[in-house]
């Protein structure tokens, strides 16, 4: 009787759990009055994508996805929401109803638009690149496959980005100080 | 999986600008642009399957600068926030004409 | 002996008065009182171009040519087909015109250092003078019709200028604008004429055309008939004949040697050297001729029924100029070229001579005034009288240019005018004797009409009682050696400059024909306008012997002369037996003398028929189309605009998710254009 349960593919059913669960939590996000019921919908959505980047075989990104988005990022937004006290008292802030209306028919259309972008749907193509990035992952596993290009032909961004690092500190401590 | 990542990818986008564009706290609309910022991560790794591991160090690339921007953008609401007392955008009008 | 000849310094002739512009011009300016450098430079510049123009006439009197010297100095307009060039032309014609512009000019320069000595504007004065003598020599000695309309603009704009020199006055600034917009309808006739020229004949040289149009235009055609008019309607402007008279009169406003050089001698002869020079076009058609000599007539009779009574002295004057022009322009219109351009030549030395007399009379009257403290009108008639006594000089002169006028034998004016009159009477054979014969008379008409104001200018001002007043009668003396001394010169030219044409007939005639006779003139003239007579001679015939009502030329002669002395005498007595009140006493004119005081209310008319419907049409151009419809649009334009950026400014609220917003809708215009491409 096995042969009248039709074949899915684990993967592919994990993927559409943890897909609804993003999804869920963006729309949670965007409708929340509590800034922080709001937060905790994103790192839901977080946590579901870093599920989906396991999926895709993209395990480093899976790992720095938690570390640092839902780790440091939105902890830091937390820090900034009970900084400022916003977890109380707090009045809907959505805008007009018109602009509802205009906002999700925006985001409907250019959803649609960018769809059919991205429908490649080429079979050939699909999967030729993982075949290179399983083989470089058997041989420099997950971080060293990353950190290879990364070295290499990716140096100089790699270094401007720590620039930016060290800006964006210094901006950051700036701008909150209470007296400059 | 693929193709569909990338499905989701657009549907992800599209309900951060929705949220960008109609939410007035500005924490909140710094959240639908993260948001968005993770969408396109989710393209790049998805076409990264397809072409190459270029996909993902560049999906380092925007975490890192995801991060600054946040950093930055949140102490300026904070220094906002301590001359008016509110995060609500409405009352930042002061390039109004 | 006919030797080669060449013009010697022809450009210098011309350009020594507009250096003389400029020096003074520059003093003007810089240092308004200085006035030596002025005295000097002013007539000095215009003595020299004298003395450069008698060279050139003496070289050109013995060589004998019969084609003109053409000197181009550089090629002007140079447009596909029109070619015009800077050029002057030296001939018999414009020889004799050169002569007269820069003598009588020179005499009347010198007049004027005494006549504005005490004027502020004495360095501005001379500048213009010489700038104008400048635009005279351009005028005369220009090659084609080009260089001669830019002197003939050159001498209206100077005009205007010397008229309105007191422009401080609006008055006297009036007159200039009058002056100025009246001679700029006649050069709207004189423009189309050329265009007319040009799209016919295909160009505008003298040489060329005078050459070209016999065979070109036929005779009493269409095309050659309108060039003519349209010419003449030039002339009008600028000499002043019916319909665009009226701005000479006003024009007295201006100072006295001025209105000697600019509106008697000179520029107002203009018309008539243009008519003259353009014999051959005027020669084709008949029926111009007839519109010419008509108009002549016309103004010479209706201009001396106002003389008559006019009691400013400069105003008598005037229209005594307007008659007199209508003489030059019958002479020109019957065909009788020479004859008009000897009047022109002869009314120059004694109208010039009757203006600068006027002139240091209205200088005496004015020192009178002066002394006394007194503002009367020191050019009216009626407060002069019996100033024999105190200007003799100015009296005997005055007297020499009377005659002359009046056409008493043997002063210049007997031949010029007799000739002219004489010649009116001969044209009269073949068609349209008729209205020749009218000419005829209205042309003795106003003869006699002449002599008959003359005198009673004569008698008013310096015969009879002085009506003055006591206290000035002490202080009225005669004027200084500076201005009796061109009187004496151009009254010794208004006796024997008649002499050089006098004409065969005379020859037999007892007392008259001592004179030589000599028709020198017509010899000279000859080679100018051979042309024409020729063409006149083929298709109307020969002149008469005879008048219409019979006598040949030394008959009337005779006639002519017994109508002057008589008239003379008659009105000598009539006026001299009239008692005049001082002007501020004298009672308004009544009856028909008002309307000829009034110059038959022509200013009135032309006021009422022509300048307020021009400008009741030129306030609704102002009120409704170029305020309201034109500034309208421009305005439309500008609200629109306003209207267009309140709209845009609506989009700036301020608030982030709006800019948001519209960043949204360019991605998505830019994802569109990459879908759908």
């Amino acid at each position: 009787m096995s042969h009248l349960i039709p074949q899915f593919d684990p993967a592919e059913l994990l993927w559409w759990v943890f897909a609804s669960l993003a999804v869920g939590g963006g729309i949670g996000m965007i409708t929340r009055k509590n800034p922080i019921a709001s937060l905790l919908f994103l790192v839901l959505s977080f946590f579901s994508l870093a599920a989906i980047y396991v999926l895709l075989q993209a395990h480093f990104i899976a790992a720095i996805q938690i570390i640092v988005y839902a780790g440091a990022i939105m902890v830091l937004f937390l820090f900034v929401i009970m900084l400022l006290n916003l977890g109380h008292d707090y009045q809907s802030d959505l805008r007009g109803g018109l602009w509802i209306i205009w906002g999700f028919t925006l985001a409907g259309i250019i959803g649609f638009v960018l769809t059919r972008i991205f429908a490649v749907g080429d079979a050939a193509v699909t999967g030729r690149g993982g075949i290179v990035i399983d083989q470089s992952v058997r041989e420099l596993n997950a971080v060293g496959a990353i950190a290879d290009p990364l070295f290499r032909e990716f140096l100089i961004p790699f270094e401007l980005t720590s620039i930016l690092l060290l800006v964006a500190i210094i901006g950051a401590v700036l701008l909150a100080k209470r007296r400059v | 999986m693929v193709e569909l990542s990338l499905v989701l990818s657009a549907i992800l986008f599209s309900i951060g600008i929705a949220g960008v564009v109609v939410r007035r706290n500005a924490i909140i609309l710094f959240m639908c642009i993260e948001l968005m910022l993770n969408a396109a991560n989710l393209a790049f790794v998805a076409f990264s399957r397809m072409v190459g591991i270029e996909g993902q160090v560049f999906v380092f690339f925007v975490m890192t600068v995801a991060a600054a921007e946040a950093a930055v953008g949140l102490a300026i609401v904070i220094s906002i926030f301590r001359h008016t007392e509110t995060v609500d955008m409405k009352n930042f009008n002061l390039l109004r004409w | 002996m006919e030797h080669a000849f060449e013009p010697t310094l022809l450009w210098a002739v011309a350009l020594l008065p507009l250096l003389g512009f400029v020096i003074n011009g520059v003093i003007a300016f810089a240092a308004p009182d200085r006035k030596i450098l002025p005295t000097l430079v002013g007539p000095g510049v215009v003595g020299i171009a004298f003395i450069i123009a008698v060279i050139n006439f003496l070289g050109l009197r013995s060589a004998g040519i019969h084609e003109p010297f053409i000197e181009s100095y550089w090629s002007w307009m140079p447009a596909g087909n029109l070619q015009v060039a800077a050029a002057f032309q030296l001939d018999q014609l414009s020889m004799l015109m050169t002569l007269i512009v820069t003598g009588v000019g020179f005499l009347i320069h010198v007049f004027s250092v005494g006549s504005m000595k005490s004027d502020p504007g004495y360095a501005r004065y001379f500048a213009y003078l010489n700038l104008f003598v400048f635009f005279m020599l351009v005028l005369v000695l220009g090659a084609n019709y080009p260089v001669m309309f830019v002197g003939w603009e050159g001498v209206g704009l100077c005009s205007y200028l010397l008229i309105g020199f007191w422009f401080t006055d609006p008055e006297k600034a009036d007159a200039g604008k009058k002056a100025f917009i009246v001679n700029r309808i006649g050069d709207f006739g004189f423009l189309v004429a050329m265009f007319l020229i040009f799209t016919n004949l295909g160009t505008l040289d003298f040489v060329e055309v005078f050459a070209a149009a016999p065979g070109a235009f036929a005779y009493g055609g269409v095309v050659v008939t309108a060039i003519t008019l349209f010419l003449f309607l030039g002339a009008t402007g600028k000499s002043a004949q019916i319909p665009l008279y009226v701005w000479l009169p006003d024009a007295m406003a201006g100072p006295t040697p001025v209105s000697a050089l600019i509106h008697a001698a000179t520029m107002v002869t203009a018309g008539v050297y243009m008519v003259a020079r353009s014999s051959v076009l005027f020669a084709l058609a008949p029926v111009s001729m007839i519109v010419v000599a008509g108009i002549g007539a016309l103004t010479a009779l209706f201009a001396a029924t106002i003389g008559l009574a006019q009691y400013d002295i400069k105003k008598v004057l005037a229209y005594s100029t307007v008659s007199q022009l209508g003489y030059m322009f019958i002479g020109v219109g019957v065909g009788a070229y020479t004859a008009g351009v000897f009047h022109l030549m002869t009314h120059a030395f004694f109208k010039a001579l009757l203006f600068l007399g006027s002139g240091a009379v209205i200088h005496a009257m004015h020192e009178a005034y002066h002394h006394t403290h007194r503002h009367e009108d020191a050019q009216d008639m009626r407060n002069m009288g019996g100033l024999k006594k105190y200007l003799p000089l100015t009296w005997g002169t005055m007297w020499v240019g009377t005659l002359a006028i009046a056409g008493v034998w043997p002063f210049a004016g007997f031949f010029s005018k007799d000739e002219i009159i004489w010649r009116t009477a001969a044209r009269a054979v073949g068609p349209f004797e008729g209205w020749f014969t009218l000419f005829w008379v209205m042309s003795l008409v106003a003869a006699i009409l002449t002599a008959f104001y003359m005198t009673r200018m004569m008698v008013m001002t310096f015969h009879g009682e002085n009506r003055t007043g006591e206290k000035e009668r002490k202080y009225l003396h005669e004027v200084p050696k500076v201005m009796t001394l061109p009187l004496v010169v151009l009254a010794l030219l208004s006796v024997v400059g008649g002499w050089i044409n006098v004409p065969h007939a005379l020859a037999e005639l007892p007392v008259i024909g001592w004179i030589p006779h000599s028709e020198w003139l017509h010899d000279w003239l000859h080679p100018i306008t051979e042309r024409a007579d020729a063409i006149i001679a083929q298709n109307v015939g020969g002149p008469a012997e005879t008048s219409p009502v019979g006598g040949g030329e030394a008959v009337w002669a005779l006639i002519s002369l017994a109508i002057a002395v008589t008239v003379i005498f008659a009105a000598s007595r009539i006026i001299g037996a009239r008692r005049y009140v001082p002007a501020a006493e004298a009672p308004p004119p009544t009856g028909f003398f008002r309307v000829l005081y009034n110059k038959w209310y022509i200013d009135e008319i032309y006021d009422r028929i022509i300048v307020r419907p021009v400008v009741t049409l030129s306030r609704i151009c102002w009120r409704f189309i170029d305020q309201g419809i034109i500034d309208g649009l421009v305005n439309l334009a500008g609200y629109f605009s306003r209207g267009v950026g309140w709209v845009g400014s609506r989009f700036q609220t301020g608030q982030v998710n709006t800019y948001a917003f519209a960043v949204v809708i360019g991605v998505l215009f830019v994802l569109g254009f990459v879908v759908l491409r």
